[in-house]
């Protein structure tokens, strides 16, 4: 994968669907992934415990097991990351999955590019882990975590307390889909769990300072019905 | 219970105290009552029991099933739990429920969890409600856990539903006998949400358990059921409760006051001066008017008076009643015995002089005859009927015959006597007169049964002057010799006319005997008829018939419509010239009172109206034009209208169930089969859809790069994969909206969060127009899906993008408008077929596809259908300056606060 020079990393399929599998290995083995598979969660959470993968790719629809159980087993033991693969209607599985650890997800049907997009960025998260240094950002935009301090373009900018906690928790996660309800429980506080409205109304005023045009986020991605996504190299 | 036994009925207080007595003895049970597993049954059994521990009660857990939920086993810690019996079987040991152990340990409240479990073979009762039977009868307080699908008679309607045959059963008077119900509720999101967090079942269970027996629409119709199950046990309650006070009310015999009505003008003083003595005592009253054979040949200004006063009687919240009897007094006497009545009003006779010597005034026979009765006399009643020409009609009944009919009573009456006297003069040498007598006098007894009064009375003085003419000596002459004649005159005048006095009397009764007859049968055929109908209209159709028979008027039934605007029911030929007021009759069925003739509404109005009342709600009007309005508005024939109203009501109001329940039952299966219809398609198309796109997609990397032309291929494969993935998803969608079962996520958001995830979701689509946005800043948050919002703004950008030129412009705008937020997406293009703006929204259901792009109209029907999910209104239209725009407006409500920063 790329710059990097480890070994090949392994992903593990998750998916009852075996075409689905077929394409998944190929696109994955063109990206230099050595791929495992695993037709059923019951057989899943026993290859990812004896496999020790890199990613998890996982179908929440799975015959013989609530997906979201399958999350909750894997996370049990391993923060390997997991990207979930799920129906066009299911926001409320989306959500659980996320909510129970699940990394990411993809919404059937997907293009293989997108996919790639995913796994790679997954990786590259392992690979770098979270916290390299105290300077972080994207576009023109820079965080310095350790004094608190926001520049945008050299300019400083100021944000509210709850703004500077919601931006840190957001480049701490960049990357990751958050659900609403991660961000409100890790911002707000536990008992805060089902005012989302105050978090999209805090996240338009973070985007009022840091994007350029704030109905078009490029950095600060909405993901509806589900929560937000930093996009660091958007 | 007889007319003159004024005390309650032994039998049904004898019941009642020994129900209470077993009661008293028998330990209480207390179902804690659910529509599934799951819903919390366990925990709010253990929750209160706590409590009542903490309260000192002696607590004995004897089963707790907990599941393996933390959270409910959590609560069994500082309870006591009973140790379960081992029990062998078949080689292996098997647990159960410890009945002898409980009654032994005899505690005051006992927890038994799962009555419907059925025990392990080798226990002394098959089944665990049984061992509860036994916990209750010992004295012990019971609390248990039941499912709805466990009760016997619902067994069959859950199977059918969730096509899961549920063996454990429990006979539904353990239900209907449980002293309390605790409905324990949870929404059946909720229980999938519970579900799927594994409170309910183990994880590994948790999945099966929502692809088969949890399925939503199974959860729902689980709760209904419980909930209605519940329900009627309150009503029950309610009813029984109700009975209670009546049987009490006996005794503390609440006042009950009757009100003798007279036939004269002083009648409206008498009920008023009622009313206010009812009210004072707080007392129910009863105005009755007693139609005795005297009271018959009243002229018809005197009876109309007498309805009138009724009617006002009933107007100041009386009873009222017409009675038939032989002398007002008696009869009196013992209608107020029978309804409990110890209190009589009667107004004061303004008699005088020889009439008040001949016949005591009404109060002073009461006086003399009730003794445990206190009569009231009201000042100045106006005094005896005026005699007006007798045309001999009652109250009570039918008409007599009148004219030629009667004059044929006169003519029988001339003639048998003049017959009788030639049978006399022919038998005069062989018999004596003493017997002839006899002749005359069976005459007048015939004449006086078969026609009357007045024929009777003719007969008999006929027959004492013919008896004289021809048969007495001197015959043939009216002078007699032998005083001792005039004595036999006398004596037969008098018998012959006490005889067509009691005859005629007997006449009368057995005529009033016939008609109540009647009226019953009336009833019974009515109600017999009407609880074989299965639909309104047979209803309707039976009580026409009915109706008009009784009443001899012309009837129509009235039923609403959806919207609440009743109309007639039937219209067969010959009804169309009834001269029917809809306005009324709309009147009637929105006040539920009476109107029309004969009431205080419209009383100008031809034909009289009437609300059919039924226990839950009125289910009509009935209109009647009366041929004979005594017919209708006598008290008696009015209750007797009422009472079949009321018949008419319930069979329309039982029909109308029959249909909710059919129709709730149909509308479960359609959803079930919908539900499954669907997840079949989304499962079974959605898959091979992304498998084949995933496929073509990565044929580029599955080897060596593919040919230019290959690729072109996969790429195409690929593309329309993907197109036709939308179109099902669209088609999805569309029947999941408009079979309404989307439920609608609201959340309180800005505008800008939604209008960018849609942009960047058609990004691709979008690459080549120029996007402008334009929201104010003090845009209010607006409360909607954002999921099904983001769709709207997809597919509306995603039209912009298809039908207007590459470098088009595309304008995103919103304002507040009062009340609600205009949202507006507009492009520079060619703009709309003009006409045809509101048409695009159609397209899907009027299934023309006239466009070569496919899924053009399914997009905007989704867009009208989400819209009209959120109350919002969506509409087409061309701009003047040049291209297409489409304007949505939303509700803009009350956002919440938000909170200071700290």
């Amino acid at each position: 994968m790329g710059e990097t020079h480890a070994p090949a990393p392994s992903v593990l399929v998750i998916e009852d669907e075996p075409q689905i599998r077929r394409f998944l290995r190929t696109a994955l083995e063109a990206e230099g992934c050595q791929v495992a598979e695993a037709g059923s969660g019951e057989r899943g959470v026993v290859e990812a415990g004896t496999r020790k993968p890199d990613l998890v790719i996982l179908d929440l629809g799975l015959p013989d097991r609530d997906g979201v159980d399958v999350v909750r087993d894997i996370r049990g033991w391993s923060s390997v990351p997991i990207l979930i693969l799920s129906a066009r209607v299911g926001e409320v599985d989306k959500v659980s999955a996320l909510d129970a650890g699940a990394d990411d997800y993809l919404t059937k049907p997907f293009g293989v590019a997108e996919l790639l997009a995913r796994a790679r960025a997954l990786l590259r998260r392992t690979r770098l882990g979270a916290g390299d240094g105290p300077l972080v950002g994207f576009g023109d935009v820079r965080v310095d975590l350790a004094r608190r301090q926001v520049t945008r373009g050299g300019a400083e900018v100021h944000l509210t307390p709850i703004e500077y906690r919601l931006l840190a928790l957001l480049l701490a996660n960049a990357g990751r889909v958050l659900t609403h309800r991660q961000i409100l429980r890790e911002v707000w506080g536990p008992s805060h769990g089902q005012d989302a409205h105050y978090l999209r109304v805090y996240m338009s005023g973070l985007r009022q300072k840091l994007e350029v045009d704030k109905t078009r986020p490029r950095y600060l991605r909405t993901e509806t019905g589900i929560g937000y996504r930093l996009v660091v190299d958007g | 219970m007889s007319i003159d036994d004024p005390r309650p009925d032994p039998d049904a207080l004898l019941e009642k105290v020994q129900r209470e007595a077993a009661q008293a003895a028998r330990g209480k049970l207390k179902l804690f009552f659910g529509a599934c597993p799951g819903v919390g049954k366990t925990y709010a059994m253990l929750t209160a029991a706590g409590v009542a521990r903490a309260q000192g009660v002696d607590v004995l857990v004897g089963v707790a099933e907990t599941h393996g939920r933390a959270e409910t086993a959590h609560l069994l810690e500082g309870l006591e739990v009973l140790p379960r019996r081992r029990i062998a079987y078949q080689g292996r040991e098997l647990e159960e429920f410890d009945l002898d152990g409980a009654l032994a340990r005899k505690p005051a409240l006992i927890l038994v969890d799962e009555l419907a479990h059925s025990n392990v073979a080798g226990s002394r009762h098959p089944k665990r409600w049984q061992d509860v039977e036994e916990l209750l009868a010992a004295g012990i307080d019971v609390w248990t856990t039941v499912n709805v699908q466990h009760l016997e008679s619902l067994n069959d309607i859950v199977g059918g539903i969730t096509g899961i045959q549920v063996r454990e059963t429990l006979p539904d008077r353990v239900f209907e006998q449980a002293d309390e119900v605790v409905l324990v509720d949870l929404t059946p999101d909720e229980l999938m949400q519970r579900m799927r967090e594994g409170k309910v079942y183990f994880p590994q269970q948790a999945e099966r358990a929502l692809r088969n027996f949890f399925r939503k629409g199974n959860l729902i119709a689980l709760r209904e059921l419980s909930l209605r199950r519940t329900a009627d046990r309150v009503d029950a309650q309610m009813r029984e409760y109700r009975s209670d006070q009546a049987i009490q009310a006996v005794w503390e015999t609440k006042e009950r006051l009757l009100v003798c009505l007279g036939p004269g003008a002083g009648g409206d003083r008498l009920v008023r001066a009622a009313a206010r003595l009812a009210g004072r005592l707080h007392a129910d009253w009863i105005a009755v008017y007693v139609e005795t054979p005297r009271l018959q040949r009243l002229a018809d200004a005197n009876r109309e008076q007498i309805l009138r006063t009724l009617a006002l009687a009933k107007e100041l919240g009386a009873e009222t009643a017409t009675l038939g009897g032989q002398a007002a007094a008696e009869t009196l006497l013992a209608y107020a015995r029978s309804r409990n009545a110890s209190k009589l009003v009667v107004g004061k006779s303004v008699r005088t002089g020889m009439s008040r010597m001949l016949r005591a005034p009404l109060s002073d026979q009461l006086s003399a005859l009730a003794r445990d009765v206190d009569v009231y006399v009201v000042a100045h009643e106006a005094g005896e009927p005026p005699a007006g020409e007798a045309t001999v009609e009652s109250l009570t009944m039918d008409a007599e015959p009148a004219g030629p009919v009667r004059w044929r009573g006169y003519a029988w009456a001339a003639g048998l006597t003049v017959a009788t006297t030639a049978l006399g003069g022919l038998l005069y040498a062989h018999l004596h007169l003493a017997n002839l007598i006899m002749f005359y006098l069976a005459g007048v007894v015939w004449v006086a049964v078969s026609h009357g009064r007045g024929p009777g009375v003719l007969a008999s003085f006929l027959s004492v002057a013919l008896f004289d003419f021809f048969l007495v000596p001197p015959r043939l002459s009216f002078t007699v010799h032998d005083t001792q004649y005039l004595l036999t005159f006398a004596i037969l005048l008098a018998v012959a006319l006490t005889i067509s006095h009691l005859a005629s009397g007997m006449r009368y009764q057995a005529r009033v005997a016939l008609y109540r007859e009647r009226r019953t049968r009336v009833l019974n055929e009515l109600g017999r008829e009407l609880a074989g109908a299965l639909q309104a209209e047979q209803i309707v159709e039976t009580a026409m018939r009915h109706l008009e028979g009784v009443f001899q008027a012309k009837a129509c039934v009235l039923l609403p419509d959806a919207r609440e605007r009743v109309r007639p029911a039937l219209p067969p030929p010959g009804r169309a010239e009834l001269p029917l007021d809809p306005a009324i009759a709309q009147w009637v069925y929105d006040h539920q009172e009476a109107a029309g003739l004969g009431t205080q509404s419209l009383p100008g109005a031809p034909m009289h109206y009437l609300p059919l009342k039924a226990p839950m709600r009125t289910r009509g009007v009935l209109a009647l034009l009366p041929g004979n309005k005594r017919l209708l508005f006598l008290p008696e024939q009015a209750r007797l209208l009422e009472t079949l109203a009321g018949q008419i009501a319930l069979a329309l109001e039982r029909v109308h169930y029959v249909e909710v329940a059919q129709d709730a039952l149909v509308r479960m299966e359609s959803e079930r089969l919908r539900n499954s219809l669907l997840a079949a398609l989304s499962h079974d198309l959605r898959t091979p859809l992304t498998v084949l796109s995933g496929l073509a997609d990565s044929l580029p990397l599955a080897g060596p790069p593919l040919p230019p032309r290959q690729a072109e291929i996969a790429e195409a494969i690929h593309a329309e994969s993907l197109r036709t993935s939308a179109m099902v998803a669209n088609l999805l969608d569309m029947a999941r909206l408009q079979g309404g079962e989307v439920q609608l996520r609201r959340e309180w958001q800005p505008l800008e969060e939604v209008v960018g995830a849609a942009l960047q979701a058609v990004a691709g689509p979008l690459a080549r127009h120029e996007v402008r946005v334009e929201l104010p800043a003090d845009l209010p948050l607006l409360e909607f899906d954002s999921v099904l919002m983001e769709r709207v703004f997809c597919n509306l950008l995603e039209n912009a993008a298809k039908y207007t030129p590459p470098g088009s412009r595309i304008e995103i705008g919103a304002h507040e408008e009062g009340e609600r937020v205009s949202i507006s997406v507009a492009d520079n293009g060619p703009g709309l077929p003009p006409g045809r703006e509101e048409s695009l929204f159609e397209k899907f259901t009027r299934g023309e596809d006239e466009s070569p792009v496919a899924g053009v109209g399914l997009g905007l029907a989704i867009v009208r259908a989400i819209v009209q999910a959120h109350q919002g209104t969506v509409r087409a239209e061309n701009r003047p300056e040049g291209g297409a725009r489409f304007v949505i407006t939303l509700p803009a409500g009350e956002p919440p606060r938000m909170p200071e920063e700290e």
